[in-house]
């Protein structure tokens, strides 16, 4: 059933891609793109007016392929003329290659093409830089406000926003549907038709959603998703706060897995700041990153089938999260929201008994996991509501920005832990599992073969034995001092003083690092002005294209098909939304 | 007694009962929207299983529920949402708010979200953490069961005095035509 990733094992090297790049560069006129140095992967500062032919043309030229486009964000400097900045970051599956584009914007004529006819990925995204930025984009079937409520004034990212500035919002400015009706057809004509609201307080969404069908009988003729109700604007967050106290927001992107979240976070600023952890931090990340992803595919997997009507499963798979839960709890004090990472290490050292705990977990999950599979597997009544329901091809998916289990499920078989090895994944021995069915049931399956590749990887790294050594770096700039030295030495309780009230000093630059996350690529995208904030930080969420493509996902098929489907895509609010 | 009819007997009175029913058989509803939406699962699922306090039956129609249990951020957008259901839930109707962002917002002074549910609607019974151990929660539940009883005390006393003031009021008017 599972093969390793056929895409990753020949990753280009960079120098190639970069001549690669010239030869693109030089089709288009002389001024119109720049390239920018010194940066942690190439980057061109595109002109607008050549951005979408530019696009066309990195996705089409077969010695670019940039296939992915994994996102679009904006970045305010108020000092500039050319004040916004829309950076698109774009990745090649076939040749492993990244690439930034960045799109200088004036204030006065903030607009960009839409690129929906290159990737449909930007959909959703394009929204998300006009609600955040008020750039507007020419051409987009549907440019309205999509995490921030319809009431709202003004353009909350932007650098002049106070971030306590609140907006009531009242019934009669809500959401108007947008669907996507098939050709011929308008709203006026549906005296057949009926549309049904579910959500966003539903049993059958997960989380806060709210989706909006057009029914014919049974089938779904068009439908619109709308999202938003757990905005909790992290990335305003993030710069009104210390780097050190972001990493508590990360925790809530992705509450099911908070730990990898930290990871990704933490991870991003070591390498803006050149720091490198100490081995037994990189060394408990890697397990406890493996263990989370459990945690995440069980609640995953659990909650799909409870909405098929399989509850018994839910029980046997809730059941090795809440061993996690003790683990988790003896390393940082927290079930859920852990916080367990600090920029250069973990928290605190590992309790004494961390090993044999981690050894008693990998005989207590594979039961649990196995009598799950048991159920399930060669369920006729699961295989019936799941096997080609929801399908979508691997292309198709890979345009849409599908990253993680989703797209695995379809064939494609990118992960970041295989492809852009970090941490220890590249020194155990272990699959990328892909199924090529994209469907309900491969999607549900692809999680339970990752839950053993998981367990596999940790046995290898228990076997290895923990490292010696500190649990983070000895760098007073980055960590803070010991609590006996504070209270005993000048010296360490200045640093202490510095690092609470001033942050760490971060250089200035900028980088884009991502890991796998539970659900697929988690990228932090972060500015530094050399402050002891982050000027802008931005996560790359990996449900949010997913999510973008339910309303396709579910056309043609029943409306329980719909709600089936819904818990394999693993949306989680929190990431999705932010 | 037992001896007369063959069956188990207990003498109490009609409210102690009621009481006694009230108090152990609470339906949640839970307006889960984000992490401590998580730890409510945990909450209900076999380790913690809140059944043992009566409260497990989970209804997600608000016209059969009786306690909401609000668990998670509540933003601006979903604001007029949490409104609505608690308007449409059926009196006696009582809320538990999970949670440091149902409680106060927690660390999210943003733009975006309600600085607490009490904005909008009452509260009974706030659970504080981020998100709230199980423990907690079931202590929160716990703490609305004794308020429950009080309240129903309360009210009985207050109906009860009321009455008495009516028969006096209705008796000294009865006098004076006479």
């Amino acid at each position: 059933m599972s093969t390793l990733a056929p895409l990753s094992e020949t990753p280009e090297t960079a120098t190639s891609t970069v001549q690669e790049l010239e030869a693109v560069r030089a089709r288009f006129p002389a001024g119109s793109i720049l390239p920018q140095d010194g940066l942690d992967q190439p980057t061109w500062i595109v002109s607008r007016d050549v951005l979408a032919a530019v696009a066309r043309e990195l996705k089409d030229n077969p010695q670019t392929q940039f296939d992915l486009m994994l996102d679009l964000c904006g970045v305010d400097f108020p000092d500039r003329e050319e004040r916004f900045e829309a950076v698109y970051h774009l990745y090649s599956l076939h040749r492993g290659a990244r690439l930034r584009l960045k799109v200088p914007l004036r204030e006065d004529d903030a607009v960009i093409p839409s690129l929906i006819p290159v990737w449909k990925a930007a959909n959703w995204f394009e929204r998300e830089i006009y609600d955040m930025f008020g750039v507007r984009v020419e051409g987009h079937p549907n440019l309205s406000r999509i995490l921030t409520h319809e009431a709202f004034q003004g353009h909350a990212l932007r650098k002049d926003y106070d971030p306590a500035r609140r907006w009531i919002l009242t019934e009669d400015k809500i959401y108007k549907p947008h669907f996507d009706l098939p050709p011929g057809e308008n709203e006026d004509d549906m005296f057949e038709r009926m549309t049904v609201n579910i959500g966003p307080t539903h049993p059958a969404m997960h989380g806060t959603f709210r989706l909006m069908a057009v029914l014919d009988g049974e089938t779904i003729v068009a439908s619109d998703v709308e999202i938003g109700y757990l905005h909790r604007c992290f990335e305003k967050m993030s710069e009104t706060h210390t780097w050190q106290h972001v990493i508590p927001y990360t925790d809530r992107l992705n509450y099911c897995s908070s730990f990898i979240n930290n990871v990704g976070y933490c991870k991003t600023v070591e390498k803006l700041l050149g720091v490198e952890p100490p081995p037994k931090a990189v060394w408990a990340r890697t397990i406890l990153s493996e263990f989370s992803r459990i945690m995440d595919h069980c609640v995953c997997n659990g909650t799909t089938l409870v909405d098929a009507g399989g509850l018994t499963n839910f029980w046997y798979l809730f059941q090795p999260r809440e061993e996690i839960y003790g683990l988790l709890e003896s390393v940082c004090g927290a079930r859920l929201t852990v916080s367990a990472c600090r920029i250069g290490g973990l928290i605190q050292d590992l309790p004494p008994d961390f090993e044999a705990r981690c050894r008693r977990l990998l005989e207590i999950i594979p039961p649990f996991v196995e009598d799950s599979e048991k159920l399930v597997n060669k369920n006729r009544i699961w295989i019936d509501r799941s096997v080609g329901i929801a399908a979508i091809s691997g292309e198709e998916a890979v345009n849409w920005g599908w990253t993680g289990p989703c797209l695995r499920a379809s064939g494609v078989g990118y992960d970041v832990r295989r492809a852009h090895p970090y941490d220890l994944y590249d020194t155990v021995d272990w699959e990328v599992p892909v199924l090529y069915g994209g469907d309900v049931y491969d999607r549900w399956r692809i999680r339970m073969l990752e839950i053993w590749q998981s367990l596999k990887i940790i046995r290898q790294l228990l076997d290895r034995g923990m490292p010696e050594g500190p649990h983070i770096v000895d760098d007073p700039h980055v960590a803070l001092p010991s609590k006996e030295a504070c209270y005993n030495e000048m010296e360490a309780m200045i640093y202490h003083f510095k690092l609470i009230m001033d942050g760490i000093r971060v250089p200035a630059g900028e980088i884009y690092n991502m890991v796998e996350g539970a659900n697929g690529e988690l990228g932090f995208y972060t500015i530094s002005d050399g402050t002891g904030k982050p000027y802008r930080n931005h996560c790359r969420p990996p449900c949010f294209p997913i999510f973008s493509t339910f309303s396709r996902l579910i056309q043609g098929g029943s409306l329980s098909d719909a709600i089936v489907s819904l818990g394999g895509l693993n949306i989680v609010a929190g990431e999705l939304e932010r | 007694m037992d001896k007369m009819t063959g069956e188990s007997w207990v003498t109490t009175t009609f409210e102690t009962l009621e009481d006694w029913a009230a108090r152990n058989s609470f339906w949640p509803f839970p307006f889960g929207t984000a992490c401590c939406a998580i730890e409510f699962m945990s909450t209900v699922s076999s380790h913690y299983d809140l059944s043992r306090f009566g409260s497990e039956v989970v209804r997600f129609s608000p016209r059969q529920s009786d306690v909401l249990l609000v668990a998670g951020t509540i933003n601006d957008k979903m604001g007029p949402v949490l409104k609505k259901i608690y308007d449409q839930m059926a009196e006696p109707k009582w809320v538990i708010s999970m949670g440091a962002c149902a409680c106060s917002g927690g660390f999210y002074r943003a733009y975006h979200v309600m600085q607490g549910i009490d904005e909008i609607i009452p509260v009974d019974v706030y659970v504080p953490g981020c998100p709230p151990t199980p423990e907690g929660l079931i202590y929160g539940l716990l703490q609305l069961k004794e308020k429950v009883i009080r309240d129903r005390k309360r009210f009985r006393e207050q109906g009860r005095n009321q009455g008495n003031n009516q028969e006096k009021n209705e008796s000294v008017n009865a006098g004076a035509t006479v």
